[in-house]
């Protein structure tokens, strides 16, 4: 009953080392070896971590948290690829059964101009935090609800919204986005709440604003190219870009909020 | 022996019929006019339920809000990952649910060590909660015609709980980020992220403010307030390996116990018994996989030792499932640490099935034949999803293998019933206090409290504190902020300076090892004495021995981690004590010594029917007890029984 795959992985790691926000950065090369399949990839980092530790040498610094492909925190690129070569997988769920031996691997952090470095693999993403300061929300006050039930949300309503607010914040759609484009990050929180009868409210102004916030923190435009929809661990769609689309023309021209 | 107050400890409850006592406080609490608010400045450490719902709620009111976390942004505190649901007394299923049954359940789930009058307040603003959620725009699961939909839970006989998929932490926190986020817009709230609370700063008895290391720079600064209210989680990751995220610590709970704030029943420690099983030496964290799977999932093992037979081909006569053999009324919703123990036992006994033998199957395919694949898809899908993804193994094809793992913490900070902690001042909300779950929390109830804690606690309870105690402005050129920051400071300099040969990781997980084993679901009196000395032996070790590399001006996680490590070296050692202190058996804290003839938990009401509050004396010292008794009138103390 023992799946663990067998053989361990001789492995180069090729990853970007840079000391601060304006320090310059450099792809620096290490070997490392004995890695068992069954290790998740942060877990191979810890390793590689470990052994740098005690060759008194800084670690890799990195961000995760949950390691559950849940919380956003984590995301590198990984021979060019948001969060790796898996589909609908972030990077701390990507497990090392994915590699062969003696691969090369490359590990980058999220390249673009709203996400400035950090440290090595680190970056800022708070960009994200003020888009949704500008309108991703519903005004409600805590104690102003009506019993939850007094409004009806068909089930097939209940699951696109559900499906749009599954976004993690990661940051991969703007990382595999040829022009850093924030459109399906923004996109998920505006049809999340446009097709929910409590986000009716505000439809209009939100999505102005919130594209206002976009444009202001230097995102790229969208050019439908769809890599974001491949990189993204959540399975946010595209078609909530062309949602994004019409809910912006429709406030653009018509809105009266 | 240990020392105990002689003065016993109060809750300030109020009196009279257990219905009206939060109306009642309501009623006595003093208010701070709405003009008056913005004058006050409330700190709120955390960014999870508790801490998220507390900024957003409390700078509603008016108050200003700083509001503090370590993460990057506000919106990936660990409430993120929970899965399964939310409990709510609301009873849309007609089933028969009520306050008064949420509140039993509960009370009998925490094997009656939880204090009454809370459990109540919780039951009772659950329904408000799940309106509050709902008008944000959080996507609960509905039915085909629009109203809201339920699930069951362990420990329930009724289905009150609200879920959105298998995400409902993640949605029901965005929920409270996005309150958060429009406060910000409004000026009401200013957000620190990356941020750590390394001390509180505590002036004529009063908590006023924080101490705070920046982790990007390194930079240690002081905030005033005047009121703090830390919303910062468990400590499950004493355990080193638990589920809890890989930055969940004790510090800040720690750094306000040593300046004088009470630590609660440190041993009620929740086992969750449907985790992804251990693969090797390098794991590094563990994977839940909610309760709610055992809806559809029935757990069992093979009958037979030393079964070589792969599950599928193991007819159901050879097959036990045991706990719908041993509790058949709530067969595989058994509460948490029942099922964990029932676990436990069989894999001890050497039934246990995967390469270690440590562990058990869940099984859908009874589920999946009777409802369909796409049923149990739309329920369950991103859960395994995941699985699939650790263990390389398809869930819908071959049964899950689960072993139990530490995922939440009962104990926490002592806390009165506004939520304050004997340092007048200081607030606790959250998982980071021990008062609602006594000492077994049931699934589903870590989501509800966090949020009755923060909507619809803390805004009526700290205005009594500003109004009561007349809170006049503070600046931080006081004496007593400059020390607390040159205490923080010194600390992190001394990790710098060990040069040992040893790295923090080594030292979590050494410290793991030992609370596993020793403080871990089964305790014995022996071996929480070895443990309290080799917690001992190993702090010693890591304050000579530990190597951070790299400076304290810069991002450095390796030293973030080690200054995490340091605290729970010297915390383990309460918990570990107060698992010794308290002899019996009760929810999560299982002495061996105390157990039925069915291995059920044996309690001692007796002796034991109270709240451990432990003072600080010193770190090696021994802490004094304050005893906070424990009455049952509404929920009488009975026997904790699921079969």
């Amino acid at each position: 009953m023992n799946h663990a795959s067998s053989a361990n992985l001789n492995l180069t790691l090729k990853i970007w080392r840079q000391a601060g926000p304006t320090a310059p950065g450099e792809l620096k090369t290490y070997p490392l070896t004995g890695i068992s399949p069954d290790m998740s990839f942060l877990e191979m980092l810890d390793i590689l971590n470990e052994h740098l530790i005690a060759k008194g040498e800084e670690p890799v610094a990195f961000d995760h948290d949950c390691r559950e492909g849940i919380c956003g925190t984590c995301g590198v690129m990984i021979n060019g690829q948001a969060h790796g070569p898996d589909s609908a997988t972030t990077t701390c769920q990507l497990h090392m059964r994915r590699f062969r031996d003696g691969d090369t691997i490359v590990i980058e952090p999220w390249h673009a101009k709203a996400f400035p470095i950090v440290r090595d693999l680190v970056v800022d993403r708070s960009a994200f935090d003020r888009i949704i300061q500008s309108g991703g929300y519903v005004s409600v006050n805590t104690g102003n609800a009506p019993d939850a039930n007094t409004t009806l949300v068909p089930h097939h309503v209940q699951q696109d919204a559900m499906r749009a607010a599954a976004c993690i914040g990661c940051g991969a759609c703007v990382a595999s986005c040829k022009n850093a484009s924030a459109m399906l990050f923004v996109s998920a929180k505006v049809s999340h709440l446009a097709n929910l009868p409590q986000g009716q409210g505000e439809r209009s102004k939100r999505v102005l604003r919130m594209v206002a916030a976009m444009d202001a923190e230097k995102f790229g435009n969208c050019t439908n190219t769809g890599e974001c929809e491949a990189a993204c661990p959540a399975e946010i769609k595209l078609t909530n870009i062309a949602q994004l689309n019409r809910e912006y023309i429709k406030a653009s021209l018509f809105s009266t909020e | 022996m240990v020392t105990v107050a002689e003065t016993l400890l109060d809750g300030h409850c109020p009196t009279g019929p257990i219905a009206n006592r939060w109306d009642q406080r309501k009623r006595d609490l003093k208010l701070v006019a709405p003009n008056n608010k913005r004058k006050y400045t409330i700190i709120v450490v955390g960014t999870g339920l508790a801490g998220g719902s507390a900024a957003a709620s409390l700078a509603e009111l008016g108050y200003n809000v700083l509001s503090f976390c370590l993460q990057d942004t506000p919106r990936r505190a660990h409430s993120i990952a929970a899965q399964g649901g939310i409990n709510a007394a609301k009873n849309y299923q007609n089933d028969g649910d009520s306050v008064w049954r949420l509140f039993y359940d509960t009370v009998k789930g925490g094997e009656w060590r939880a204090r009454e009058s809370n459990v109540y307040r919780l039951a009772s603003v659950s329904t408000s909660i799940i309106d509050q959620c709902v008008a944000q725009g959080v996507p609960f699961a509905r039915e085909y015609g629009g109203t809201l939909t339920n699930r069951s839970f362990g420990g329930a006989q009724v289905s009150r709980t609200f879920y959105c998929g298998g995400q409902t932490g993640q949605q029901l926190l965005l929920g409270a980020y996005q309150a958060m986020m429009r406060q910000v817009d409004a000026g009401g709230i200013k957000v620190f992220t990356r941020h750590e609370m390394l001390d509180v700063v505590v002036v004529d008895g009063i908590a006023r403010g924080i101490v705070t290391r920046d982790l990007v720079t390194g930079k240690f600064e002081t905030f005033a307030g005047d009121a703090v209210v830390l919303c910062t989680g468990g400590y499950g990751n004493a355990y080193y390996l638990s589920t809890m995220a890989k930055a969940c610590n004790v510090t800040a709970a720690w750094r306000c116990h040593k300046r004088g704030a009470y630590f609660a029943n440190p041993c009620y420690t929740q086992i969750h018994p449907t985790c992804i099983p251990v693969s090797g030496d390098h794991q590094s964290k563990l994977t839940l996989m909610s309760e709610s799977l055992r809806n559809d999932g029935r757990v069992w093992v093979p009958k037979n030792k030393g079964e070589t037979r792969s599950p599928d081909q193991i007819p159901e006569a050879d097959r036990d499932y045991y706990l719908e053999r041993r509790y058949p009324s709530y067969g595989n919703l058994a509460p948490r640490d029942v099922s964990s123990r029932a676990a436990k036992e069989r894999c001890d006994a050497g039934y246990g099935v995967g390469a270690t033998g440590m562990s058990v199957y869940l099984d859908f395919s009874k589920a999946i034949q009777h409802y369909g694949e796409n049923v149990i898809r739309e329920k369950y899908g991103n859960l395994f999803h995941m699985y699939e993804r650790i263990t390389n193994e398809n869930p819908y094809k071959v049964p899950m293998r689960i072993y139990p793992a530490v995922h939440y913490t009962m104990g926490g900070l002592w806390v009165d019933y506004n939520l304050q902690s004997n340092l007048p001042g200081l607030y606790v909300l959250g998982e980071a206090n021990f008062s609602d779950h006594g000492a077994n929390r049931l699934g589903a109830s870590a989501l509800m409290q966090g949020l009755a804690d923060g909507y619809f606690v803390i805004p009526y309870t700290v205005g009594d504190h500003i109004a009561t105690r007349k809170v006049t402005p503070i600046s931080t050129d006081r004496p007593e902020f400059h020390a607390a920051l040159d205490a923080a400071k010194s600390r992190v300099q001394s990790l710098l300076k060990v040069n040992g040969t040893k790295s923090t990781e080594h030292f979590h997980r050494a410290l793991g090892k030992i609370m596993w084993e020793y403080v871990g679901m089964a305790r014995t009196e022996k071996g929480l004495l070895f443990a309290i000395d080799a917690i001992q032996k190993l702090r010693d070790q890591f304050w000579h021995d530990l190597k951070v590399v790299g400076s304290g001006e810069t991002l450095n996680q390796n030293l973030e981690h080690a200054g995490r490590v340091a605290d729970f070296l010297e915390f383990s050692e309460l918990l570990a004590r107060d698992a010794l202190h308290r002899d019996e058996s009760c929810g999560g804290h299982f002495r061996e010594e105390h157990q039925t003839e069915e291995g059920e938990c044996q309690r001692d009401d007796e002796n034991f029917s109270f709240v451990s509050a432990w003072e600080h004396q010193g770190v090696g010292a021994e802490s004094i007890l304050h005893k906070e008794p424990l009455t049952f009138n509404d929920a009488p103390l009975g026997v904790r029984s699921y079969k």
